[in-house]
């Protein structure tokens, strides 16, 4: 007789087991990750200075003013060139040194690779000082090139400068997660069939062919990590641009996590600041479930 | 006992274990030392690192407590300025705060207060502590006729600036605004820079469009805009911002100053490269600890007062600043106390006065600024202020006072007007009182 898949002695043993094995996961997750949501979802509704006790109910006011806020519009056009400059200069730039490097054709490329994944290894917090260093006004790189090669060449205080800010930040961005996106991709490359490639080529493709037609289709799953990585990680970038200026001179340098350190926490409007978690954590749901749903299972799709 | 209720016993053995991991660190505190009450201490360091003189003056201190009390351990923590404002806050919001913590009084611990997150003192202050320190520097300290700490240090915001400049360039001490706008293109002129500011800490830019306000219009339009008959958008603030912006055109500052940090300015004093900066009684300490030499300009730093604005209100003897001191946190023994009683004698704030550039508050301890010609400007300066007005971004509420630094920020910055500084901050005043 066939007996019912639940009620089998052996299933109540697999169950019990995997309940074992991500019970302790499980009830961490819920305490550190599902709670804190909910919470920060409670107190966005309240006026609240993040010590008394919960008295005054806003209802959806917080948001209201959020959406009303310059800053925070300016904090989130910052986030969403960060992704734009992570997109299309970045992931490309690491691509192409993916290739140049990963593959083991010359002396010294082990080596080489280490120095553009080194500023990865590096905490965002120390990043922040040396690029303080790097672009200081009166000793910086920039004052010592423009003195050296420039007629009346003078101090150029880049941090300090509104229009100028964001930019020298995210200089320092690409710099810093360059190399994680590389290792990425040399880890892609080795997954490539070899026999692929020298069958494109016997069949007298370019090398610009193979990589299109070849290296790039197999590497699919990849780019899909990576993209995600790099998405996300944009959203949430606070360390480095905290090192490098607080967000200002003037919020010119706000995103989306130092807005609500800046507005939430220093300014003891914890429903406020809730509320800004609350979007944002919004912002980077929607975006995982979309990209869950069409990009990585496309991708699944394709392999097959 | 069959393999599945072993499993499932295993299993709620490990939810059990889980549960008890976090519950285990409330009763990690007395366990620790073996009976030892232990006391927490978070202090400011000067960023000096392991070399920190403030950090060995206040391990020394433990140290003569301890010999004295042997059943209590005292556990300090160093921190630097900004990181002490983030980690304090945390621990507040928690519930949790240090036994004793650095405050600068006004608004904050006022609202750490309302919280319940302070030890009320006040009988200490009113038995003890008010026989060796002022009522006046105390008053900081307290809040509707409670008290919840007591400052070792009240001083005062004024121009700290390199004689040696000033000499060579053949400036003289301005006394009025006029006279700084004057001597400021000729500083640059010789090849300095005429004043350091750090505006990207923004704190130390709020200072300059406070002290304008209080010339322009002294105790009084403070009051009234503090108490709603007037505001923080009337005449004498507006005109704050303009002078200010008077002074910002003539390109006083460093290159990139909007995103310098305080550090960058005390660097910018201590290796002689600026001739001003203005900043409390601490910032000789902060200059030497950023300069190259380690050690500053030495005798030729000198102070003067925040000099008049013509057609203000403000008397020249008004004055802001502020201190340092030690709140108790909530949970704060009898212990804990005893210890702050310690640490406020007159031996100790003596010491302060060569390790950390305070302005004694403990009597007697004045005695300590023989010699030192700044501190004692400074002193006198604090002492015959008829207005003497906590710093705005710790005596106004937080959420205020980071507006006002914002307000300041962007005006600096030429990107709003004088009268739409002070709209921001009085529109923030509004919101939050």
């Amino acid at each position: 007789m066939k007996t019912n898949t639940l009620t089998k002695p052996g299933t109540y043993k697999t169950l019990a087991l995997l309940l074992l094995l991500i019970g302790p996961a499980f009830l961490l997750f819920l305490l550190f990750v599902v709670m804190p949501v909910v919470q920060a979802g409670y107190y966005s509704l309240f006026n609240w200075n993040g010590i008394g006790p919960l008295t005054k109910f806003r209802g959806l006011q917080n948001f209201g003013l959020i959406f009303q806020d310059q800053v925070f519009h300016t904090a989130l056009i910052n986030n969403l060139k960060i992704v734009a400059i992570s997109l299309f200069i970045q992931l490309p730039m690491a691509f192409g040194l993916a290739l140049l490097l990963g593959r083991n054709k010359f002396r010294g490329e082990a080596f080489l690779r280490s120095i553009f994944f080194f500023p990865y290894i590096l905490a965002e917090i120390v990043t922040g000082i040396i690029w303080r260093f790097i672009y200081h006004p009166q000793f910086g790189v920039p004052t010592i090139l423009s003195k050296l090669f420039t007629e009346n060449g003078g101090e150029i205080g880049l941090l300090g400068d509104p229009s100028l800010a964001f930019g020298a930040i995210l200089v320092v961005i690409v710099w810093k997660y360059l190399g994680f996106h590389m290792i990425i991709y040399i880890a892609g490359l080795q997954s490539v069939p070899k026999e692929l490639e020298d069958a494109a080529v016997v069949d007298g493709a370019n090398k610009i062919q193979v990589i299109r037609h070849v290296i790039i289709p197999s590497m699919k799953s990849s780019f899909i990590i990576s993209i995600f990585l790099s998405i996300i990680g944009s959203f949430n970038i606070f360390d480095v641009v905290w090192a490098l200026g607080q967000g200002g001179p003037v919020h010119s340098t706000e995103t989306l996590v130092t807005y609500l350190y800046n507005f939430g926490f220093r300014r003891f409007s914890f429903g406020y600041g809730s509320a800004v978690a609350v979007t944002l954590f919004g912002i980077c749901f929607v975006f995982n479930l979309f990209y869950q749903r069409f990009i990585v299972s496309e991708g699944r799709h394709g392999k097959n | 006992m069959n393999t599945r209720n072993r499993i499932i016993g295993m299993f709620v053995l490990l939810l059990f274990a889980s549960a008890m991991l976090f519950a285990g660190g409330q009763g990690e505190q007395q366990a620790a030392s073996g009976g030892k009450e232990v006391i927490t201490w978070w202090a400011l360091s000067s960023g000096g690192g392991a070399e920190d003189p403030r950090q060995i003056l206040r391990e020394q201190i433990i140290a003569d407590y301890e010999a004295q009390n042997p059943d209590v351990t005292i556990d300090l923590v160093m921190l630097d300025n900004e990181a002490f404002k983030q980690k304090i806050q945390v621990a507040i919001q928690a519930g949790t705060p240090p036994d004793i913590f650095h405050s600068w009084g006004g608004g904050v611990m006022i609202e750490y207060a309302e919280a319940g997150m302070l030890r009320d003192i006040t009988d200490e202050v009113k038995n003890n502590l008010s026989n060796r320190i002022g009522l006046g520097p105390l008053g900081v300290y307290g809040y509707d006729g409670r008290y919840f700490g007591s400052p070792y240090d009240m001083g005062a915001v004024g121009f700290w600036y390199n004689k040696d400049i000033f000499a060579e360039v053949g400036v003289s001490v301005p006394e009025t605004w006029a006279d700084l706008l004057r001597i400021v293109p000729q500083i640059r002129q010789a090849g300095y820079v005429p004043i350091a500011l750090g505006a990207g800490d923004k704190w130390p830019a709020h200072f300059w469009w406070v002290y304008l306000a209080m010339r322009m219009g002294g105790q009084e339009a403070f009051n009234r805009a503090y108490d709603g008959r007037g505001s923080f958008a009337d005449q004498p603030f507006v005109r704050a911002g303009e002078l200010l912006l008077q002074l910002n055109a003539l390109n006083p500052f460093q290159t990139g100053f909007l995103g310098a940090t305080y550090d960058d300015q005390g660097a910018l004093m201590g290796n002689g490269e600026a001739a001003m900066e203005l900043m409390g009684q601490w910032a000789p300490g902060v200059q030497a600890a950023n300069s190259v030499s380690g050690e500053g300009i030495g005798d030729a730093l000198g102070w003067f007062s925040f000099p008049a604005v013509a057609g203000g209100q403000g008397k020249l003897t008004d004055v802001m600043g502020g201190g340092n001191g030690y709140v108790l946190g909530k949970d704060a023994s009898d212990a804990a106390l005893d210890f702050l009683d310690f640490f406020l004698q007159e031996k100790y704030n003596v010491e302060l006065v060569d390790v950390e550039g305070i302005v004694p508050v403990v009597a007697g301890a004045e005695s300590a600024l023989e010699g030192n010609a700044n501190l004692i400007q400074i002193a006198d300066a604090v002492a015959n202020a008829g207005y003497y007005q906590l710093y705005y971004d710790q005596f106004l509420p937080p959420a205020v006072g980071e507006a006002v630094k914002d307000a300041v920020a962007k005006l600096l910055a030429g990107v709003s007007t004088p009268a739409q500084t002070a709209q921001e901050i009085q529109a923030s005043w509004q919101a939050n009182k």
